[in-house]
Order: structure tokens, then C-alpha cells, then sequence
């Protein structure tokens, strides 16, 4: 059993405490990790990005060969692209749709969330309406573990205790904060996991979670809805702009009515 | 008691040597290897260890000899280019020998991720005739560090680290042992060793080129250099450092050929010569410079063999290793990998922070400029150097630490008018003093703008020694002509009068200095 992620994003998003959680998380399951990170003028504003590998065995290098990793996590949606050769087939691409616009030729507005949709296993989060919900903003981060926890050998409250120690000097509502904005984020990971498993596009998953509203999110009904995403109602759905809406019983009668 | 802890390769090297028993750490920061000393500053107090930085790595440097001369143990931490700085110190100190356990990490960083060259410090240890040791994953640069401290005692000579970027900041879990009590007080009671006097160096360098085949002795029977066989003899392969868990990683453990893992010189060329009459072709996989390869090749080569690296190209000359060229150079296929689906992908460099103050500066500073065109400033080592980017245009040098100001000066000797030099606090308190007193004497006409943030901001916010009233004393004691020295807080709303105070001094035909004192955002963040 292996895991190879390339954790990506820009200086200054937090992909260190991304790795802080992963690393412990492993650790407390007696698994074994490395964990190459970058230091120095990087940090200031450029691209980031850490070598991070979960296994059952020992691991011999520190940084994944190309073709290899399971999954890109990534804080900012265009440093997905720098890294799709370490990609290996069939892996994921989770990305935080909020672009980092610091450079003077950031590509149109459109054109990012295109070329990520085009991939065969991607998942937009909305990291930055998750966490400004909770009143979290600087917790993008926290959204992405989240979103990534159900393609990982974790549970999502299993961070928890490491949030306490990179939080916990704020005050445990600091801590309760992240921990709910993390949990916003694995709802959304584990949801989209499921319809990608059942076969939906990655351009239909994220046109149809753009709709929902996180919290509500169930991942256990989620295969409920691979069925009826292609049908005329959902597709009606999914063509009409407007406040997202509870994923429930009710949503999931009109579309499949 | 054996634990297991999480732990950047900066940072088992610096365990290692807290349970080896140092009583100092020495060092100036510098990308990959700040985080060694930072380490050991964590738990200096609880563990009664001296750890605050020093002025610059030659400054560590010596002051570790000092500690060593008491009979103490200290570890001495820099990046590869810092060795360059303290290179008097290093190389003298293995003709002096040394008493207490010295022992020096130097951190490379193959692949400049953050540095100005890639130089290979295998050489500095191979220059000086002392041993070095090198690690391939985080448990080695725990359990070396540990041992290097009894190497360096019993060989009576400083020992070198030496690690690569890639491990330094790669986090793996440690094992760690048992731990040592520092060493009391002893210092030497003859210091015929440590005087230098050319009578007296003839007899110690004589001393230490005696010391050689010990040291490659030593080299031959080290749990370091590994010779394993393999089933097939058509081929041999010799790795160093990190390169070995590339190797392992092409083949999944399980690497055919006869291997030579390297980590502790001199080298041991037993065994090389061992691994050389067992294949009929010979790989080597070296994260650095093509050091073994050169001393195996020779000007010969070797007979009957086909060697293979860096100098034939199977192995590109530059840049780090990866897994990737590492297989490719064994022949091993390797999967093409995902094309980017956006057509174009701009690239993303570091920038200046938001709101700092260098941002600022440099735009007052252009704007004084301006009367002689687009005239860039002589730059020097740290964030600043971001200058050299659009949309400031205002950085056109980065060579080493305090070059700014002496490159400044030679320009003016040349005739180039007007002339300025940007160097930040603490890096002029690590080399540019020297090179303002030289120009002050001169009365060189350049003007010297110091960019006082108050921290060494780059490498991650460290304490400075010359910032506020104590650079303003430094300046002054320099002997700088007090109508050409000013300080200005650069703010974009006073541009104008201050873009008038800087091209006055511009105009002058002298040495002037302007300080730009303005805190550093991350630093303020941190509540510094």
C-alpha cells in the first residue's frame, strides 16, 4: 500500500501545514513517510510544492518519480498543470478552484477550470466558499486535507488532534473552526469520489457540486445521483444559475422524477 | 531509549549531534541548511548548548575552533556557498587539527533551488584532507552526525557533512539512541597545534598528510561504504548520498547489479577497485559534481571497461538527481507522464511580499535614477535580489555575500558615474563592512542604500546584529562624511522628497550612504 501526492500551491497558501497533518496522521497508523519540502525564495509568492509518500514499507526516495503519484493536491488551481507528468494513470487531481492572480499573465478567467474538467479524474473544491462560510478564510488549506482524506488511508477527525497543535494556541474555537471547514472539505472529496467511481465526467461532478451546498453533502447517497446527472431534469438543473442548494431527499426526487 | 520522531534531514543532523553531546552550534542562515541550527536553538537552553547566530559563517566557523581548543564538542552549520566564507578557518583548521569534536554540515544545494552555483563541498573536505561523511536518508545524517563527533575526536581532525538540498528538507521518521554528556572543560595545554607559525605549520601539515592512509583505512572498513553484490556482473553501479534511494527506487529494491554506496571519504578506492575487476561496465550516480568519476576515470580511463556518469553524458552534468534520470541512465524505461492541458503555462516566481518595503525603495530609488536612464543598482545576497524582476528593474548583480559594494566600488574606479550599491542589514554585517570602510577611505564616489528590514528576512526571519541605531553607529563609525549620510523611511507618499535626497547623493562625487529603514512584513507578522 502506497500513497505518492504531490502537494501543491503558492508561497504563503499553507501547503507545510497541509504536510504537517498528512505526515502525523501517517505516523499515528505506524505508517512510514517522506515528505521533501521547499524552502527558501520559493516561499515568497512563487510556485510551491512538496514531495509527500504514505506507505506500509520503507521508502526509498524522497521525491515521487514521474508517472508515479496517486493524487495532486493542489491550493491553487493553474500549479496543478506544472505537475501532471509526476501523474500517474488513473490518479486524481484535487485542486482549489481560487485562482492566485500575482503574475501578470495568469491565463482568462474560464480557461483553468477547463483544462483541470478536461482531466479524467479531477475535482474542483470551492475552497475559498467553505472556509469564508465558517469565517475561516485563511483555512483554504484545511478545505483541501479535507477534500483529500477520502482518497487517503484516513479519517477526517483523525487530524484533529494535529490541528490542535498547530491551532490550539489560538483557542479551541480556532481549532473547532478548521476542524469544520475540514470536515466541508471531505464531504465535497468523498461525494465526488463516489461519482467519479460510479464513471461521472469530472466536468459534470464539478458542474453539479458548484450547486450544492457543502455541509449538506451526503457521500453515502452520492451514488444515488451518478444515475440521473445525464437525464433531462438534472441537466435543466444544472443549466440555471442561483444559490446552491441542500443535496437531500427532495433534490434528489426532482432530478430523478 | 530508542524513540521515533519526525524529522527534517537539517534536523536529524542536528539531534544527532545534541545526543553526541555539543555544547555550541555555530552558523549563519542559509538555504537548506537554516533549519540544522534553528533546531538545536530550539532546545539550546533546556539542553545548556550555546546557539545564536553568528555574523557570518567564517565568524562560526572560528568560534566552534575556539570551543574545540576548550575540549568541547560543536557542530558548525551552513550552505555550501557560506563554506566559501569561512573556507580560511575550515582549511587551516585541518593543519591545526582540533581537540574538542568539531564537525562541520555544509548543506549543497545541486539543482540551485536557492543559491548561486551548485559547487560540490566533497572538494572542500578532499582540499582540506579531513574526512567527510555523507548521508543518504534522514536515519544515516542521524546516526552519522552521532558518530562524527567520535571520529573527529579520534582522528583529532574537523569532520565534515555534507548533505544536498533534497534531504535537508525531506521530513522521514528517525530512530533515534542513546545520549551522550557534553564534554567538561579541557582546554589544550600546548598550543604548539594551534599556531600557525611556518615552522610550526611544516610539522603539522607534514602531521596531517601522515594521517591520510588512516583516514582510508577508515573509508575501507566504514559501515558507510557498502559494497553489495548482484546476480548480474555485466554491469556495476557506484551511488553517493541520496542517490543510492534513487537507484533503489528504479529497481524497487531489488537492483541487479553489484552496487559501491558511498558515504564516508577519503574514498575507498579498495573497494572501488573490488567493484571495477567485477563488471565490464561501470555507472556512477553522483549527487554533485562528478567527483568520484574524475578520480576513477583519471586522464586514462580504465582499462577494459566502459565507464558511464556525468562526463559521457549518460547523466546530465547539471542539476540535481531525480528517480527519473537516475533510470534513464540505467536504461530503465520511463512512463512519458501527463502533458499539461492548458496550452500555456506561465510560470510563477517568487515576488516581494505585499506591502513590503523593498517594493518602495525601489521605486523612490528608479525614480532618482531616472535623470541617467535605466541605471540598475550593484545587488547583493538576499529578498531584495527580487529586484532584479520586472516591475522594479532596479537589481542588476547578485554574486556574494557584500560583492554589492566592492563590485560598486571597482565600477567607480572605472569611471562609471553615478553608482549604487543595495545590500540588506544583516548582510551587511556579514561582508559589507569591510568593503564601506575601503571605499570610505578612498572617498570612492558611489552611493551605498542599505535596506534595513531588521531581520534576515529571506531564510526566514533570523535575528539580525546590525539593524536600527546599531547600523547608524557601524555607518557612522566607518567614518562616513555625516553630510552624505541619511536615513529615509521609503514610502511611496513621501516619493518625491526622498527620490530628491537620494539623487543628491547620487550626484556627489564621493562615498555617501543612504539607510532605507523600513520593517519586514513577515517579521511583523510573527510579532518580531
Amino acid at each position: 500500500m502506497k500513497y505518492d501526492i504531490i502537494l501543491a500551491g503558492v508561497g504563503g497558501q499553507g501547503i507545510l501545514s497541509i504536510a504537517y497533518l498528512l505526515d502525523h496522521a501517517a505516523i499515528a497508523r505506524g505508517l512510514r513517510f517522506k515528505q521533501a519540502e521547499v524552502h527558501g525564495m520559493a516561499q515568497r509568492g512563487g510556485a510551491v510544492y512538496s514531495h509527500m509518500r504514505i506507505s506500509d514499507a520503507p521508502i526509498l526516495s524522497d521525491l515521487i518519480p514521474e508517472g508515479h503519484a496517486d493524487m495532486i493536491l493542489s491550493v491553487e488551481p493553474l500549479e496543478v498543470q506544472r505537475y501532471l507528468n509526476y501523474l500517474r494513470p488513473g490518479g486524481v487531481v484535487i485542486s482549489n478552484d481560487e485562482p492566485v492572480k500575482n503574475i501578470a499573465d495568469y491565463p482568462a478567467d474560464g480557461l483553468v477550470d477547463a483544462a483541470l474538467m478536461a482531466l479524467p479524474r479531477a475535482i474542483l473544491v470551492d475552497a475559498a466558499g467553505i472556509a469564508s462560510a465558517a469565517k475561516m478564510s485563511k483555512a483554504q488549506n484545511m478545505v483541501m486535507v479535507g477534500a483529500a482524506t477520502p482518497f487517503l488511508p484516513f479519517q477526517w477527525a483523525e487530524f484533529e488532534p494535529f490541528v490542535q497543535r498547530l491551532f490550539g494556541a489560538k483557542g479551541d474555537h480556532v481549532v473547532q473552526a478548521n476542524m469544520t471547514v475540514l470536515e466541508a472539505g471531505w464531504r465535497v472529496g468523498a461525494f465526488a469520489k463516489e461519482l467519479l467511481d460510479a464513471g461521472v465526467s469530472s466536468a459534470l461532478v464539478g458542474r453539479f457540486l458548484a450547486r450544492l451546498q457543502p455541509m449538506t453533502l451526503d457521500p453515502a447517497a452520492a451514488r444515488g445521483y451518478a444515475g440521473v446527472l445525464e437525464g433531462v431534469r438534472a441537466q435543466a438543473f444544472l443549466a440555471t444559475e442561483g444559490a446552491r442548494v441542500a443535496c437531500d431527499t427532495a433534490l434528489l426526487n426532482t432530478l430523478s422524477a | 531509549m530508542a524513540e521515533r520522531e519526525l524529522l527534517l534531514g537539517d534536523e536529524a543532523v542536528a539531534l544527532g549531534a545534541i545526543h553526541a553531546g555539543i555544547s555550541g552550534a555555530y552558523g549563519y542562515p542559509g538555504t537548506p541548511s537554516t533549519e540544522l541550527f534553528e533546531f538545536v536553538q530550539g532546545c539550546a537552553e533546556a539542553e545548556g548548548i550555546h546557539a545564536v547566530w553568528s555574523a557570518n559563517e567564517k565568524v562560526a566557523y572560528e568560534e566552534a575552533l575556539g570551543m574545540s581548543f576548550a575540549g568541547k564538542r560543536s557542530i558548525i552549520s551552513m550552505k555550501h556557498v557560506g563554506l566559501n566564507v569561512a573556507a580560511d578557518a575550515f582549511v587551516n583548521s585541518g593543519v591545526t587539527g582540533i581537540h574538542g569534536g568539531l564537525v562541520l554540515c555544509v548543506a549543497d544545494d545541486p539543482g540551485m533551488h536557492s543559491s548561486q552555483n551548485e559547487q560540490d563541498s566533497r572538494y572542500y573536505a578532499k582540499f582540506a584532507l579531513v574526512p567527510c561523511l555523507e548521508p543518504a536518508d534522514q536515519q544515516e545524517a542521524y546516526d552519522m552526525a552521532r558518530v562524527a563527533f567520535d571520529l573527529s575526536e579520534q582522528t583529532k581532525l574537523p569532520v565534515v557533512m555534507r548533505i544536498v538540498t533534497r534531504l535537508a528538507h525531506s521530513r522521514a521518521d528517525v530512530v533515534t539512541g542513546d545520549r551522550s554528556p557534553q564534554n567538561a572543560m579541557n582546554p589544550l595545554a600546548d598550543t604548539f597545534n594551534f599556531t600557525l607559525l611556518p615552522t610550526i605549520a611544516r610539522v603539522l601539515y607534514q602531521r596531517l598528510t601522515d594521517k591520510q592512509p588512516d583516514l582510508e583505512a577508515r573509508s575501507e572498513r566504514s559501515p558507510w561504504n557498502v559494497l553489495l553484490d548482484g546476480p548480474d556482473h555485466s554491469r556495476g553501479v557506484i551511488v553517493n548520498g541520496i542517490a543510492w534511494n534513487y537507484l533503489g527506487e528504479a529497481y524497487e529494491g531489488r537492483i541487479p547489479y553489484p552496487v559501491l554506496k558511498v558515504g564516508q571519504y577519503p574514498a575507498p578506492v579498495a573497494k572501488i577497485r573490488a567493484l571495477l575487476e567485477m563488471v565490464d561496465e561501470l555507472v556512477i550516480l553522483e549527487e554533485g559534481y562528478p567527483f568520484l568519476e574524475e578520480m576513477i576515470r583519471g586522464v586514462t580511463g580504465v582499462h577494459g571497461k566502459r565507464i558511464r556518469g556525468k562526463l559521457d553524458g549518460a547523466v546530465p552534468r547539471c542539476g540535481e538527481l531525480t528517480p527519473m534520470i537516475v533510470a534513464k541512465a540505467m536504461g530503465l524505461p520511463v512512463p512519458d507522464g501527463m502533458a499539461p492541458t492548458l496550452e500555456v503555462v506561465p510560470n510563477r516566481p517568487p515576488t516581494l511580499c505585499p506591502g513590503c518595503g523593498h517594493i518602495d525603495a525601489f521605486a523612490i530609488i528608479k525614480a532618482a535614477l531616472a535623470p541617467w536612464g535605466d541605471v540598475r543598482m550593484f545587488g547583493d545576497i538576499g529578498c531584495y535580489t527580487l529586484g532584479y524582476y520586472p516591475p522594479h528593474n532596479a537589481i542588476g548583480s547578485c554574486v556574494d555575500m557584500g560583492a554589492s559594494i566592492s563590485m560598486a566600488s571597482g565600477a567607480a574606479h572605472a569611471g562609471m558615474h553615478p553608482v549604487v550599491a543595495a545590500i540588506g542589514d544583516s548582510t551587511f554585517g556579514h561582508s559589507g563592512m569591510t568593503g564601506l570602510m575601503t571605499a570610505i577611505r578612498e572617498n570612492t564616489p558611489m552611493t551605498l542604500v542599505i535596506l534595513d528590514n531588521g531581520t534576515v528576512a529571506m531564510t526566514g526571519t533570523q535575528k539580525t546584529m546590525c539593524t536600527g541605531e546599531d547600523l547608524v553607529n557601524i555607518v557612522k563609525g566607518l567614518g562616513v562624511d555625516p553630510d552624505h549620510f541619511k536615513i529615509i523611511e521609503p514610502h511611496r507618499a513621501k516619493a518625491a522628497e526622498q527620490a530628491a535626497i537620494l539623487r543628491a547623493e547620487f550626484e556627489y562625487r564621493g562615498t555617501s550612504v543612504v539607510i532605507a529603514r523600513r520593517p519586514c512584513v513577515q517579521m511583523k507578522r510573527k510579532g518580531g
